[in-house]
């Protein structure tokens, strides 16, 4: 099922990029400098292609994925750090483009949830895991008519 | 005519369905034999009608018969017939007829298969599992009908999205299915026996084989997933982390926690309320899933607030559902008294912490896939969250299982002594530090992630045989081996298992430190340099298939002037759905895969081509696989097969173990 809707967005993104349809990162786009180029790929594993359902731009066919990933190059090229392309492109295309979202404002709930809940969840358990070394309630008393009866079974 | 029994058939469902959840239910809470004696009729019945109607759907889709309106849009006649039949399921409306027919299947199995169970019990819990089949259907017949006819039937349809014509896909959603659905006989049983008031061991050994068999389809369906992606999509990707995938995923994780849960109920009578709690749970996250899927909810909250009609139904499932069993919950959970002792250092310890971390994972994948929808509505922030975040986040707590998970697998019940697992682990931790080290030296980039993972993987493989060591006792080597092959089934499955998990750990980790690409422009005869490999590019040349057109690379793979394989990698383009695929060319090794990929003619001559070395790729299916196995050995053990022993005693004709969805 997932595969499918995932297949579908697929379908969306291939659609669009009729007919120049190829995989991805296309020979004429990679930089000359292997450790250049190997930033260039970092980057664009972060970055969203804005017109794709969730597919990177570094995975994607679409024209415009295309051309952020010369746009990144580009950057690069003319000397920007891995945060400045970021930025750069960000401030063009919205925080919708970043696949790693920014740990700051709202988005702090989102970073902090699993290790709070982590701690929270062993919290839970060690408790509970204490409470079980010794039984809790002792044998329970026993009741008024279950008193009578035995005095009754007693005397007989 | 086939079309409107089929259609009938499904109406008719609708109100058996409809029965079975009232009068069992009814009969069950005044103790009336007579009507909870409906049930399994009622749920065999069910059962029947769906089946038919699948079949009506199956046959218009194999005789092509484009006056229905889901045959026209996803079918045509040029289709082979294996995707004529997957193109069943293969969209929205038939793969919701998929789901209740499959959700109508567990009813008839646990119709079947449940003479055991106290006849109140099994009145409800068919009852439960036929109100699920209710909203299902209502779904189906009034905004998702598979049997619209079309006014003036077109000559011919509109083809399956090419990206499904293909045989591992074929199959990935039924087995998927089966899992999401299967969940549902787990919740059914939660539900049931909190209106009943009753959990104990039994209860937990009767609920256990559903939630094996949910998990073991789950595990298969995901890794088929993964593994078409990996060939298909054409650059060797396994897992994306998009919405779709975790929607699958969280039930996964949940169901793994259910089932250890079930154990400490079964064996021990604590963690009751919680078992229950997560069975509501595993299956509330696969309808979660069918929301996120099903209603366009992911793609765009746009999408949704347009056609809103299907989401707001399945929403409505989920809060009715959902809703219903947490209040349930609250209002039963206290009468649910615990009762086993235990120490600090158990194997019950080390069950509690596989529960926290396994939920814990869940939710952090679930706020993860929903955050997108919160912020946006919350703050009107539109931003995504995607495989960064979550191999950053995720990633943290299965470090965490596959580090505690030998030791707690071989601690005793009750009471454990952390000196002696230690010393039984010694072997098994050298062996695993050994194989970081390794990875270490032998990497290519200089990322943890492949020691790290290289390292748990061999922790987790070495922890399981230790763990099957020391089930055997004391003695020779050969009174040790022939112990070791008289354990139940239960224990060679859970070795199995969790060996599986460490190969697939071990996989996903050497695969995504160490792999090599390659891309550039080649011309028809040159070669190039691939790691230790050189590839040449034979010829290219063009080929019509059945409907498609094919460019067809020959390319030769050579090691040390050996040849190591002759690749033919494609490109398709699908002229009825106007869409190419990459049909990459793989030779599968057990250390690496060389991976192929043809792309388009380059201005100057030549083609684009794309290779990779995908070290250990197999091994993360393989481990899958493995963790498959290991559930179908626990699933075949004794201690679940108690309603044969019972079918025996009454008499009736021998079945076979239980297997809910043959």
């Amino acid at each position: 099922m997932r595969r499918i809707l995932a297949a579908g967005g697929l379908a969306m993104c291939l659609a669009l990029a009729v007919p120049v349809a190829a995989v991805a990162v296309q020979p004429d786009e990679v930089l000359a400098d292997p450790v250049m180029e190997h930033r260039a790929r970092e980057i664009s594993a972060k970055l969203r292609c804005p017109v794709c359902q969730s597919e990177t731009i570094d995975e994607s066919n679409a024209q415009v994925a295309r051309d952020l990933r010369l746009l990144v190059r580009e950057r690069l090229v003319a000397g920007d750090s891995d945060a400045e392309v970021i930025d750069y492109v960000v401030e063009r295309y919205g925080e919708y483009v970043l696949f790693e979202p920014v740990a700051s404002g709202s988005n702090l709930i989102l970073w902090y949830a699993g290790p709070a809940m982590l701690i929270a969840g062993l919290g839970i358990g060690f408790a509970f895991v204490r409470s079980r070394r010794r039984p809790e309630a002792p044998v329970e008393e026993l009741s008024e008519s279950e008193k009578t009866r035995l005095a009754e079974l007693l005397r007989d | 005519m086939i079309t409107e029994l089929g259609h009938f058939c499904l109406i008719l469902a609708f109100g058996v369905a409809i029965l079975q959840a009232l009068v069992p239910l009814v009969g069950a809470g005044r103790g009336w034999q007579g009507w909870m004696a409906v049930g399994p009729a009622a749920a065999l019945v069910q059962f029947a009608l769906i089946a038919v109607s699948f079949a009506a759907l199956t046959h218009a889709f194999v005789t092509s018969d484009f006056s229905l309106r889901v045959v026209y849009e996803n079918s045509h006649t040029a289709k082979p017939m294996l995707y004529k039949v997957a193109g069943v399921w293969g969209n929205h409306e038939g793969s919701m007829l998929l789901w209740v027919l499959i959700l109508a299947l567990f009813g008839a199995a646990a119709a079947v298969f449940g003479g055991e169970l106290p006849p109140s019990l099994k009145a409800r819990v068919l009852s439960v599992q036929a109100m699920i089949g209710v909203a299902f259907l209502a779904f189906i017949l009034f905004t998702s009908n598979p049997f619209d006819r079309l006014a003036l039937p077109p000559f011919n349809g509109k083809d399956l999205n090419p990206l499904l014509q293909d045989p591992g896909l074929a199959f990935h959603p039924p087995f998927l299915y089966l899992g999401y659905v299967g969940l549902s006989m787990a919740f059914s049983f939660a539900v049931a026996a909190l209106i009943e008031g009753r959990i104990d061991a039994a209860w937990a050994r009767w609920v256990r084989p559903w939630t094996l068999a949910a998990w073991i389809f789950l595990t298969i369906g995901i890794a088929l997933g993964s593994w078409w992606a990996y060939y298909e999509l054409g650059w060797g990707g396994f897992w994306f982390w998009d919405p779709v995938e975790n929607a699958s995923f969280m039930p996964w994780l949940l169901a793994a926690a259910l089932l250890h849960s079930a154990i400490v109920v079964e064996k021990r009578e604590a963690l009751k309320s919680w078992t229950i709690l997560l069975a509501i749970m595993a299956f509330g996250f696969s309808l979660v899933g069918t929301f996120l899927v099903r209603s366009g909810v992911i793609t765009s909250v746009h999408a949704f607030a347009n056609d809103p009609e299907r989401g707001v139904f399945i929403l409505l499932i989920l809060a009715v559902f959902l809703g219903g069993a947490l209040t349930l919950y609250a209002v039963r959970a206290g009468q649910m008294t615990a009762r086993g002792m235990f120490g600090m250092v158990s194997r019950e310890t080390g069950l509690v912490i596989n529960n926290v971390l396994l939920a814990v994972a869940a939710l952090v994948v679930f706020v993860g896939t929903l955050w997108p929808l919160v912020a946006e509505m919350l703050w009107g922030r539109v931003l995504s969250v995607g495989a960064p975040f979550f191999d950053a986040a995720f990633t943290p707590f299965f470090v965490l299982l596959a580090a505690v998970l030998p030791v707690g697998a071989i601690l005793p019940w009750k009471r454990g002594q952390l000196g002696r697992v230690a010393r039984a682990l010694a072997p098994a931790l050298t062996l695993a530090l050994a194989v970081a080290v390794l990875a270490w030296v032998l990497a290519t980039g200089r990322s943890a992630v492949g020691p790290v993972g290289a390292g748990l993987g061999a922790w987790l493989v070495s922890g399981a045989l230790v763990d099957l060591w020391l089930r055997a006792g004391r003695g020779g080597i050969g009174a040790r081996l022939g112990r070791i092959a008289r354990l139940p089934r239960a224990d060679w499955g859970r070795v199995v298992a969790h060996g599986g998990l460490g190969v697939t750990i071990l996989g996903i980790a050497l695969l995504t430190a160490n792999a090599t690409e390659d891309i550039r422009v080649v011309r028809e005869g040159e070669s190039f340099d691939l790691g230790s490999y050189v590839i040449t590019l034979d010829r290219v040349e063009r080929f019509e298939g059945p409907n498609y057109h094919t460019t067809m690379a020959t390319m030769t793979a050579r090691q040390g002037g050996r040849v190591v394989a002759v690749l033919h990698p494609e490109k398709r383009l699908y002229p009825v759905a106007r869409m190419p695929t990459t049909e990459a060319a793989i030779d599968n090794g057990v250390f690496r895969d060389l991976y192929l990929v043809i792309g388009d003619p380059q201005e100057g001559g030549g083609w684009a081509v794309r290779s990779y070395i995908k070290p250990f790729a197999n091994w993360i299916w393989m481990g899958a696989i493995i963790m498959a196995i290991g559930g179908a050995l626990s699933l075949s053990d004794r201690r679940t097969r108690v309603a044969v022993a019972a079918a025996r005693r009454t008499g009736q004709p021998l079945q076979p173990p239980v297997q809910p969805a043959e």
